[in-house]
């Protein structure tokens, strides 16, 4: 084979005078950047493998090691960025599509960042959430148009359909068993438990260990239907069809053949070893009809008892799109903007395709309510969520709750070096290679997600006490408490948000 | 609904249900209490395209079917026996997994989608999109046979299964029409009776010679097939097949740069 003509992207930095030679490093990174060389007893490493994961840093006991950035410099230009000429050199050298993982990582407007929050002062007094209750219980389904009561009972006539109740608005994105380990899939599903919320199994299925917690899961049913059978619709609180993903709108998956290891073939009910390919389309959902047909069909399977949502990527047409979805029966609409992560999708894709998900939630918000069916469905918030503020302003913008995949991976090890579809994560998650994937421990994991959820509904309570609101309900599309700064008129009425100052 | 039980005839471990002009969810809801009882075999008549008969039962139960059933007859199946005197909509058997139907007619697109298990046996003619995504694992194998032809798109992103197309209604001479068979197919069989060019197939399947445990399995599909719909096994099984086979269990494992 030729040598590569690409550079590496970082160098290893690995003090002499610190490094033992305890071959840790080699153990622990998943991409075989570091191998020790018995002739000359000495540890050295393959830069050009090194994605700068920082697992061996993490885990150098005499912190010998550091990562750089490769300096080698090319003479500046705009146009032809480092990173420009390094995908038309592997696409010279390979002829295929280049493939990534994590979300958009490109320079798009981050419109939480030109948003900002109101907070009470003098006429109406703040509320300190450290002395009074704070309701952050939010309700995921429909509502029906109008209630009738029965006035000689004092019971409700009108018959209701299921809502989930999430004690912390926030969810575990559809990240599915394959994509990561079930050790991932088991600590978010204890996480979820624990801080009274739900995880998503994504498209691969649920592995029959974490039956159990179906009380906090919703299922997704995507087109491939991978692992979709009564028993997993019925364990579920929520279904989810998925038509589409932030990452990549308007295409499918495909699980590499090697991902497919003998409990994910087990669980999706493919042969081992083989690609789990998911099409672009559902091939029974080619209008608005046929997704109700699908919606109905999953409501009839599980008589009822469950709500449906529909996923789609953020898009041009976003807005008339979740109409059609509320309208063919949908509980909740959950929306995926341009920054939303995936285990793989092809780099053009993930970083071209698709809207800012602000200005989708606050169009599709603004949309149901000006055709009066916001009742109808409640809107989850999806792709690029990163803390505690962009949560609370995103449920001024209008959503019911969120989902959030990155971070959630981040709090159990994940340092976004957007390897995900290489499946040799060195972290353990995005890996279903049984030495690595021993690496987390839902014991940890779990204990770590939930302190990441106890920690933003703690902030989310300081914000909305701040804004003299007790209540996130009282938040919900309330986008009086949001301002901007930095943005056109266009964007301020997109966002339906007036500039600060005004 | 309320009067639910002026719908119901029952006589041992029979029941009879009259579906004019019930709403499929109350057709359904009675389906669903008739069968959490000890009863065998539902005979449902005057259907006239109820949806999702045969979904969320869970048990083997024997449904015959008098008149045409809407789409998504037995979605998610997970046990029933449904025999249809009349012709199937689209998504006959949509991600069924367990169970049988039987179709004494023609069935319209979507066929046997993502299905994961159970059988299905067509008579006569199926639509476009047949077997789309049709999974196997281990010793659960789902079955398609159709006793007709097919329209485009047949097997497409196949994953698994057994898929049978008998042709018995083309004229002498008269080939299959369907484009775009197998593309994306990566696990699983088809066999095809009566003639399909190159052009037909897409690029992931390659036509093989059938071998002897290929005559062995056919033997078995097509004579459950014939069995059902009273033709002679014998006559079929001597006609021309061929069998599709997937040329990669990773069609798309050239596609990407890492």
């Amino acid at each position: 084979m030729l040598k590569t003509l690409l550079p590496s992207r970082f160098i290893v930095e690995r003090d002499p005078d610190r490094c033992i030679q305890c071959q840790v490093c080699v153990r622990q990174c998943g991409f075989d950047v570091h191998y020790y060389d018995a002739e000359d007893d000495v540890v050295r490493a393959r830069d050009e493998q090194c994605v700068a994961c920082h697992r061996c840093v993490a885990y150098c006991p005499t912190d010998a090691l550091t990562i750089r950035k490769n300096p080698l410099s090319y003479r500046d230009n705009f146009n032809w960025r480092p990173e420009t000429i390094e995908d038309i050199i592997k696409q010279a050298e390979t002829g295929g599509i280049l493939l990534t993982g994590m979300g958009n990582d490109k320079s798009y407007p981050i419109y939480w960042d030109h948003l900002v929050l109101n907070a009470s002062q003098v006429t109406n007094p703040s509320i300190d959430p450290l002395r009074e209750p704070m309701e952050l219980r939010t309700y995921l389904g429909r509502r029906p148009d109008s209630v009738e009561i029965d006035w000689e009972t004092g019971r409700l006539k009108t018959s209701l359909t299921p809502l989930v109740p999430l004690e912390v608005p926030v969810m575990f994105s559809a990240i599915s068993y394959g994509a990561i380990s079930l050790n991932v899939h088991e600590s978010l599903a204890r996480a979820a438990r624990e801080a009274g919320t739900l995880f998503n199994t994504g498209e691969g299925g649920l592995h029959r260990s974490l039956y159990q917690y179906g009380p906090n899961t919703t299922v997704q049913v995507a087109s491939g239907r991978f692992g979709v059978h009564s028993e997993y619709l019925d364990v579920a609180r929520m279904i989810e069809i998925k038509i589409g993903q932030g990452a990549k709108p308007g295409i499918g998956g495909h699980l590499p053949g090697e991902k497919v290891s003998a409990e994910v073939a087990k669980t999706r009910m493919i042969p081992r070893g083989t690609d789990a390919l998911s099409p672009a389309p559902h091939h029974d959902i080619y209008s608005i009809e046929d997704l109700s047909q699908l919606i109905y069909a999953l409501k009839e399977a599980t008589n009822y008892t469950k709500p449906v949502s529909v996923k789609i990527a953020a898009v041009h047409n976003s807005a008339a799109i979740a109409s059609g979805i509320v309208r063919a029966g949908a509980d909740i609409v959950a929306i995926d903007g341009l920054r939303g992560a995936t285990g793989a999708a092809p780099k053009m894709i993930r970083d071209n395709v698709g809207i800012p998900i602000e200005l989708a939630l606050a169009s599709v918000d603004q949309r149901l309510r000006e055709e009066g069916i916001r009742n109808r469905a409640s809107i989850v918030c999806a792709g690029g969520i990163r803390n505690s503020a962009d949560v609370v302003k995103a449920i001024a913008l209008g959503a019911d709750a969120v989902y959030i995949g990155t971070a959630a991976l981040i709090a159990i090890g994940c340092h976004v070096c957007q390897a995900c579809h290489t499946g040799r994560c060195s972290w353990g998650i995005t890996t279903t290679n049984d030495y690595l994937v021993k690496r987390i421990n839902p014991d940890i994991a779990a204990q770590r997600l939930v302190n990441l959820l106890r920690a933003w509904s703690l902030e989310i309570k300081e914000m909305l006490g701040g804004m003299g609101v007790n209540a996130l309900e009282s938040l919900r599309g309330n986008r009086l408490h949001l301002r901007g700064v930095g943005l056109t008129d266009t964007e301020l009425e997109i966002l339906g948000v007036r500039m600060a100052g005004s | 609904m309320d009067n639910a039980t002026d719908l119901i005839n029952r006589s041992g471990s029979t029941v009879e249900i009259d579906a004019t002009g019930v709403y499929y969810r109350d057709l359904n809801t009675v389906l669903r209490n008739v069968c959490s009882g000890d009863v065998e075999r539902i005979e449902l008549r005057n259907v006239c395209g109820q949806r999702y008969i045969g979904t969320d039962l869970g048990r083997q139960v024997n449904i015959d079917i008098h008149g045409t059933p809407g789409n998504d007859l037995g979605a998610f199946m997970d046990g029933p026996r449904i025999t249809v005197r009349g012709n199937a909509q689209d998504g006959c058997g949509n991600t069924m997994n367990e169970g049988q139907i039987v179709v004494h007619g023609h069935a319209g697109d979507i066929t046997g989608f993502a299905m994961r298990g159970g059988k299905i046996f067509i008579r006569d003619n199926v639509g476009y999109r047949v077997g789309i995504h049709m999974k196997q694992y281990l010793s659960k194998v789902p079955w398609l046979v159709i006793g007709g032809t097919a329209q485009d798109f047949l097997g497409e992103y196949m994953a698994g299964g057994l898929l049978v197309v008998l042709g018995l209604n083309l004229k002498e001479g008269e080939s299959h029409k369907a484009n775009f068979i197998g593309t994306g197919m990566h696990a699983g069989v088809m066999y095809i009776r009566g003639s399909v060019a190159k052009e037909q197939l897409g690029k992931e399947v390659g036509a093989v010679e059938l071998e002897e445990q290929d005559r062995r399995i056919l033997g078995d599909l097509v004579g459950e097939f014939a069995s059902h719909f009273g033709y002679d096994a014998g006559h079929i099984l001597a006609g021309k097949f061929t069998k599709l086979v997937p040329l990669s269990l990773r069609p798309y494992g050239r596609l990407y740069a890492y």
